[in-house]
Parts: structure tokens; sequence; C-alpha cells
């Protein structure tokens, strides 16, 4: 393997071995994924990553032409796709059909690169890859735009837990290098997207193929100013990825070379630990603090995930494979049964009752899928009912597991939330799962149910008016308008002068006001991250009521999190939604903060203070954005009105 | 760089070391194929780290063709008394009383015979449930889609279709009586990678990796050092003493020798970033049809 693009040989002549080995040999890692149809050109794109990147050699480039010649379906340019292709049969077929790692070096990163097939049947595949990625590349055709595949590869990233995702729009040269081809796929992408938990999605219009904006900035492009893709994979923030704040460290096994080491070896899962640090043993709970480290053999004071380390105690507390060892007032979940997503990857269909091993971070437990509570159609990403799940279906499953999993959520923690499922008989590896964290809000509907056992008794009455007459009666078609921002970036400015804009034209319109809300209907809720999901189900399904008798429901609520604004969406039921989004930078917020909100948060006589002590996430794309920091209201109710008009949902 | 964040080697290295404890934690028997060369000795490296203080819990397999280096011979003796670690050398018997050698019967029965054969031989023959082996991903087109845990059935035979799939570093171990898997630690390793490994922990190399003067003829373009008498000579051939040195190690007619200065781990780095060949193409027996790896692994070769 060759290191570095514009060529580290250079460098090297520059600065002499000795000081290229300590400058280059600390690289960071990155670990990607690409993803993409059949025909987009996904090998083609690593192809060009490796060769531009000087990752591949002469002998082998030699090998390269002679296979392009037998097997090659480029003409006379090199197939660089065949790179890729290892497996005879395979390369016969000219589809790559399961996960081949790639890897390539620049003077930055090293890079491990998890190829894996766009096909649909391949989704097992694909979440393998996915496991491990820390940026997924999903590839599309610009002659084709988005299609239902790349929803699913988008849906399975964010599955997954990958945070980066890069759209690498391809073959931009078949679309005469068109701004507007790109536009159209980034807006259609942004759609999909926007209801996906992936934090960072970034857009490159490419030529693989003739090597454009791959390694090296394309001509043709001089619209785009986004820098070529390996840009972007060289200077991608990972480093906050890694989650050092939750200590697990499951034990691998225990090492005893003699009478006086008694060390417990494993990987850490997350978290970091020091010596002198207390700790307890999941599950007994015993407590000891840590008397010595160490990480690859080496005596360290700190280590930190995701190093391989061993710790002794300064007591002896019996600890040994399956335990894991975590802060006292930090401990995961510990129970028998287990809430989690699953991807099936076995021939045999999952169907609920059987029995399977349970592989975690930590422990190997004999399991039963007690539930399958849905299949997910990855082409709509809704739930369907179902009685098994096939190879390749995703689905979410209850689980009884006979020794009690130390368990987080995937969301919180991809090491300890995530585990396989093992065959008994067979011994094959059958399913991927992925710990959900159980919702608050339907915790408290299964504890509400469970307190009235009458949840088996609610039957839903079907309306004798139907929409349509409602609409004759009113004379208007309902829809929501969901204002989000920080506290004081003007949602309830807005809300209140669309309400009165549309009262003056004759629309039967009202404002849900997450403040307003609070005083009465939600009084008994706080600001912490559970009570405010439950505070945007109960204004979600408020909205869905006034939609459904013919209301225009505008809706004024913070809602920091683009799951909560997602389930508002998917909660209202309405075909017509509008995700307004009021942004306004922290500071400007802060000018305006009359009744010192943010000034008491600071000072921290308040928590849960969007914006200072709890995250906003800005929404990526909404499908309104008003700049409310540097725009009056007035313009900014004129660029909705107009949005509304844009849609037909309001007069002209 | 972080200060809470490892560099690629150290990523690397922890991921291995994971690994080895876990095939450890999970099999009765494991054993590490030993095969001398700087990706084994990158891997004893690791092992070593992975279970210290105490010593690797698990002996060494050397395969022995009988056309090794002497110098790899006792350069491998060497190591094991030092770090105190049991050594297993295995040779096919068999072969050697049928007089197995490269020249007389090609290639590949050769390879066949005194090396995959005698590997089954001698995993079956200890009963080992689960062998480490220094195979990395970018060594060849058909390695790139090896799993880190191979599971290889009662034949010791590799199916390219019934492989288990690997997510996160959840590693499936469980096997029946008689299966076993092949573990690669250092799966996601490169070339460059084992040398800057080599270079950070000053790991001891067989001597063949530097340049020195030895005696080679020049076969089909590629220098084979003549080690020893049961080189033929073809009429009026003589050696020629030329610098050279091996970017891979194996059975001396099959490994091809490059020319070359360097001394030095660093040398060789430097000469590695400035070359612009892979290092398998010093191995004789790549140069069969494309796939033929493919087809060595399916039979139980690595």
């Amino acid at each position: 393997m060759r290191a570095a693009v514009g060529g580290d040989a250079d460098d090297l002549s520059a600065i002499g071995i000795e000081s290229w080995l300590e400058r280059y040999g600390r690289k960071e890692l990155l670990r990607i994924l690409t993803c993409g149809s059949v025909d987009d050109g996904k090998s083609t794109l690593i192809g060009r990553l490796l060769h531009d990147g000087a990752g591949v050699f002469d002998d082998q480039l030699a090998a390269l032409k002679k296979d392009t010649a037998r097997f090659g379906t480029t003409g006379e340019d090199i197939d660089f796709a065949l790179l890729l292709d290892g497996l005879q049969a395979e390369r016969e077929q000219g589809i790559t059909i399961d996960v081949a790692y790639r890897y390539f070096a620049t003077a930055k990163r090293k890079f491990i690169v998890a190829d894996t097939p766009g096909h649909e049947q391949y989704t097992r595949n694909m979440a393998t890859g996915a496991s491990n990625a820390d940026l997924a590349i999903i590839l599309i055709d610009a002659t084709k735009g988005v299609l239902p595949q790349t929803r699913r590869h988008a849906f399975i990233c964010s599955l997954l837990g990958i945070r980066h995702v890069i759209v690498a729009i391809n073959k931009m040269d078949l679309v005469g290098y068109d701004e507007r081809v790109f536009d159209t796929i980034r807006a259609a992408c942004g759609e999909f997207f926007a209801k996906l938990a992936t934090a960072d999605v970034s857009f490159v219009p490419l030529c693989a193929r003739k090597g454009e904006n791959v390694v090296h900035a394309s001509a043709n492009m001089p619209w785009y100013r986004g820098g070529p893709l390996l840009d972007r994979l060289e200077n991608v923030y990972i480093a906050s990825d890694q989650n050092l704040v939750d200590l697990r460290l499951p034990v691998q096994l225990v090492l005893r070379p003699n009478a006086d080491y008694r060390g417990y070896a494993g990987t850490l899962a997350s978290g970091v630990l020091r010596v002198g640090d207390e700790v307890a043993v999941l599950p007994s709970g015993k407590r000891s603090r840590v008397k010595a480290l160490t990480s690859a053999g080496v005596t360290r004071q700190e280590v930190f995930a995701p190093m391989a380390v061993a710790l002794t105690l300064e007591d002896e507390i019996d600890a040994s494979r399956g335990d894991v060892f975590v802060r006292p007032n930090n401990a995961p979940v510990l129970e028998h049964a287990l809430e989690a997503m699953v991807v099936w990857m076995s021939e045999a269909p999952l169907s609920p009752g059987r029995a399977y091993l349970l592989k975690t971070a930590a422990l190997t437990t004999p399991a039963t899928v007690t539930e399958l509570r849905y299949k997910l159609n990855t082409e709509t990403l809704r739930s369907e009912p179902a009685e098994s799940l096939a190879l390749n279906a995703i689905g979410r499953v209850r689980l009884e597991c006979v020794r009690p999993a130390p368990v987080d959520a995937y969301s919180k923690n991809r090491r300890t939330g995530a585990f396989i499922l093992i065959d008994r008989l067979t011994n094959a590896t059958v399913a991927a799962g992925m710990v959900v964290e159980r919702a608050p809000v339907e915790d408290a509907l299964e504890g509400r149910r469970r307190a009235h056992d009458a949840g088996s008794n609610v039957r839903a009455h079907a309306s004798l008016i139907t929409p349509a007459e409602r609409a004759s009666r009113t004379g208007q078609t309902p829809f929501v308008v969901w204002f989000t921002g920080l506290p004081r970036s003007g949602k309830s400015t807005l809300a209140y002068a669309l309400e009165k804009v549309l009262f003056e034209r004759g629309r039967h319109a009202l404002v849900l006001d997450g403040e307003t809300l609070r005083r009465g209907l939600s009084a008994d809720l706080g600001f912490s991250s559970a009570d405010r999901a439950e505070q945007a189900r109960r204004t979600a399904e408020l909205a869905r009521l006034f939609a459904e008798q013919g209301l225009i429901a505008i809706v004024a609520s913070v809602s920091p999190t683009a799951e909560m604004r997602a389930t508002a969406r998917a909660l209202t039921h309405a075909d017509r939604f509008l995700e307004v989004f009021c942004d306004a930078p922290l500071e400007v917020c802060e000018a305006r903060d009359k009744d010192r909100l943010f000034e008491r948060a600071r000072a921290g006589e308040l928590v849960n203070v969007s914006g200072i002590d709890q995250a906003y996430e800005k929404p990526l794309n909404p499908d309104l954005r008003l700049d409310t920091a540097r725009v009056d209201s007035a313009t900014n109710l004129k660029h909705l009105l107009a949005a509304l008009v844009a849609r037909g949902w309001a007069p002209g | 760089m972080n200060a809470s964040s490892l560099s690629h080697l150290e990523a690397l290295e922890a991921e291995s070391i994971h690994v080895m404890r876990e095939v450890v934690a999970e099999f009765e028997k494991p054993v590490m194929l030993f095969s001398i060369g700087k990706d084994s000795m990158a891997m004893l490296r690791v092992a070593q780290k992975a279970f210290a203080p105490g010593k690797i819990p698990f002996p060494l397999l050397h395969v022995n063709t009988t056309f090794k280096f002497k110098e790899m011979i006792s350069f491998r003796d060497a190591i094991a008394r030092e770090i105190g670690v049991e050594l297993i050398e295995w040779i096919n018997q068999d072969g050697v009383k049928a007089g197995m050698n490269p020249f007389q019967h090609g290639t590949q029965r050769y390879t066949h015979v005194m090396k995959t054969e005698a590997l089954k031989q001698a995993l079956t023959a200890h009963g080992f449930d689960a062998a480490f082996g220094g195979a990395r991903r970018d060594e060849e087109k058909s390695r790139a889609k090896e799993r880190v845990f191979s599971f290889r059935d009662r034949f010791h035979q590799w199916d390219p279709k019934n492989q288990r799939p690997e997510l996160w570093n959840l590693y499936n171990g469980r096997v029946h009586k008689g299966e076993s898997i092949r573990v690669f630690p250092l799966s996601n390793w490169t070339e460059l990678d084992v040398w800057l490994y080599a270079h950070a922990e000053k790991i001891p190399l067989v001597p063949l990796y530097f340049a020195a003067e030895r005696p080679v003829v020049s076969r089909n373009g590629t220098l084979i050092m003549v080690e020893d008498e049961r080189f033929p000579l073809e009429t009026g051939e003589r050696p020629e003493l030329k610098r050279v040195r091996f970017r891979t190690l194996g059975c001396y007619p099959l490994t091809g020798a490059v020319e070359s200065s360097a001394t030095s781990v660093p040398d060789v780095i430097e000469e590695m970033l400035r070359s612009r060949s892979s290092e398998r193409q010093g191995r004789v027996i790549d140069y069969d049809e494309a796939g033929s790896m493919e087809d060595k692994k399916r039979e139980g070769y690595f």
C-alpha cells in the first residue's frame, strides 16, 4: 500500500524518513461504508479513491488491465470496479455480492472502506458494513435521481448509528454537470433525511469514472464550492463521536498469571477510567477502586475507549467474563426483557417463541423472542404487522434473556447497545440487534394501560362525517404548521401573526403555543427530555384532533430534536404538514431575553433550557427556513404566506 | 490529534488484542500459526501485550516445508526461547518420504502437500479448535472479503457462501466438535501498518528483510536466492552476489528477492513509499490464474 495523495514520496524527499515517521506515523483512522445501487458506479468510485489516492500498485494495475479486457464493462477505460470484486463467481456475474474491505491512507488519515452491495436482497451485508462505520458514502446516479434503495440505504445507515453521511451524486458528466440536477436530488434527499437521526449530511457532485471531485476538484462544476470527496473524508470531525461519558468495561477474561496478579481484561466500550476511580461490577453491584491500569501492556494513569485494557482492583471482588465495570451512579439497564430492532440475516426466518443465544459486548445468554411487534417496510419506513421476519427483513422485537443483559440504548452507545443472535443448532449468526430505548411516551402509555387494565378495550369509533363534508362546511382544507426554533427565536410572534392573517381571509385557524399549553393541559410536565417528548406528543395529538375537525393548527414549539419533530409529523397524520424553522442564533435570542430565561439558565438557576444546557438540533431540511434574526417578522410572514399559497393551502 | 483519541496504529492494535482475548476466552485449544515473517512477528507482539503480564496462553505452530531459509529457522528458535512460548514444528513426513520438492513436483503440488496438507495434519493431530493467522485483507483481492473469524468445516475447508456475518466487534466463535475457525487479528492492517508497528515497537525481524549481499540467480525475471545445494542450477549458470532483500518470506525457491540498499526498518519504509509494486509480487505461487488464492483457500490453505 502506498500512502498519500499528492505524494508522500515528495514530502518524504523534503523532510527525510525520520521526520516522516514522526509526522505521519500517527494518523487518525476513519471507517467508511459505501452504499449505492449496482450501477451507480460505487466500485468505480472506490477504485478511483484507491488509484488517485495512490493506493494501487503498478503490478496490480497491470493485472487490472488484463482483467478489464476479460471481465470489464468500461471498454477502453480501466475498469476500477474490478479492483474490488474479489470472488471469481462474482466477478463473472459482474456484481459485488459481499462486504469487501479496502484500505488507503493519506497524510492525514488511514481509511478502511467497507464496500457493500446495493441490491435490495443484501440488507444483511450493508448492516454488517455499517456496524463499524464512522461515515457512509451513499451513491446516487445523477441520471436516475433518488431511487427506493437510496432511502433504504439512508435508513439503514441511520438505524446502525452512522453519524456522518456524504451523498455522492455520481455521473454528473452524463447530465451536463447541471447544477439544477444536483439541487433537485439534494432537495429530494433532504425530505427523507429529515425523518432520520443522521446528524451530519453533505452532498458532493462528482464523476467517478473521470475522477472529478473525487480526489481532485472538477473544473466542470464551478458552481460547486464544497471541495472534492477526499477533502471531506480527511476533515470530517469524528473525535466527539466516541462516547467518553458513560464508563462501560465488559470483562472479556480474567488474567491470572500468578497468585499476586488478578487482572480484568477487556475493551472499553465507552468512557474514561483513572487509577483510584470507584467502580461497580454488574450484575453483583459490588464496588471497589481501580488499583492499576494497563493498555496494550503499558501501565497508565488513565485509559479511554476504545482501548483494550486490563485493570486490577484494591479489593478482592469477584468478577468474570460477562460482567461489566461501570461507575456506581451510571449503570446500564440490567433487565431480562429487551426491546430491540433486529436485522434478520438467516435463510431460516425469525419466528416468535424461538430460543437463540444472544451475545452482547459483555454477555452471551440464551434468549427467546417473545414478541414480534412489527416489521418495517424499508420502502415507506412504516411499520406493518408481521408473523415472522425473513432474510433481510428489519423488525422490532421483544426478547426475554435467561441472564439479565447489561445493555444501553443503541442510540446512546453503539458498543453496549448492540447484540447478535446465534442459532443454537447451526451456530449461524442469524440476526443483528440494536437495543431500543423505550420512549418515555411508550412507557407512560404502557403504564397507563397496565394501570387501568383496559387497554384492550379501547376502540376507535369512526366519525360519521367525512373530511370532504367538513371541508365543504368550513370552506377550507386543513393543515398543520409546526414552528420550531430556540426559545425567543420568534415562533409565537409568527404563529399569532399567521393566525390573524388567516382569520382575516376567512379561515378557521388556531395557535397551539407550547408556553400556553404548559399552563393547563401540560401543567404536570417539566422540561426534562422525557417531559419534552411527552409535551410534543400532546401538542401533536391536539393538532391532529383539530385538523381532523377541519381546522388549521398552528403550533409553536421549541421541539429541540429531530426525533421529536419527526414524531410530530407522524402523529398528526396530516398530509399537509409544514415544518417551519425559525432560525436565529443563540446570541440573538439571548439579546431578546426580556424575561431573563437565558440569563437564569446561564447562572444555573434554571436547567433544561434549549440552547444552554440542552442541545437544540437544527432541522437539516425544514420545509421552510425563516431567518428570524435579520429579517423582520412582517417580511417573514410574507414568505410564509407565499409558501402556503404556493402549495395551494391558502388563498393567494 | 486529540489527547483522548487513538492513532490508527493504536486503534488497530486495540482491535487485534480484543480479537485475541475473545478467542482465548471462548475456545478450548487455540494455536498461533507462526510463519516467522514480519506479520507473524507483529501478531506475536500483539499477543504478548494482550496477555501481559502473563505469558502467551497458547503455543506457536510452524509448518516447516523443509525449504525455508535457514536464517528463518534459527531466528524462529531464538524468538521462541527468548519469550518463553511453546513452539510446535510440523513437517509432513509423507511428503518428506516422497521426496517432495518444488523443482520436480511443481509449485502447486509441492505447496499443496508441504503446506496445505501439512497444516491440516497438524491441526487435526493436536485438536486445535482455533488457529490465529497473520493474513491481512490488503494482501490479495479474495482476502478483502475474508472474515476476522473464518469458519472451517471438519475438513478444514472454507466455503465462501457459508461465512457468518460479522458486526461490530461481536464475534461468533461457536463451533461443533471437529469444526474450527481461523482467526486473523491483523485483518485491517496494511503492509505499511505492519512496518510502522515494527518500527514503533522495535520488533526483531529476520535479517532477510534487510539488504545484504546474497547469491542469487534470475528466473523468469525474478531473483531467487541459492540457499543450498538442493537448488538445481542450469548448466553454466552461476549464482551472482547481489545486494538484495525480501519483502515477504516463504520457501526460498518460491520467494523472489528485490535489489535494495535498505538496511533498517526506516529504510524499508522509505523504499516502500517510493516503490510502485505490491509485496505479493515476490511470491511465485501467485502467478497462476486469477483467483488462484481463492482456490487454495477453499482447500484449506490460508
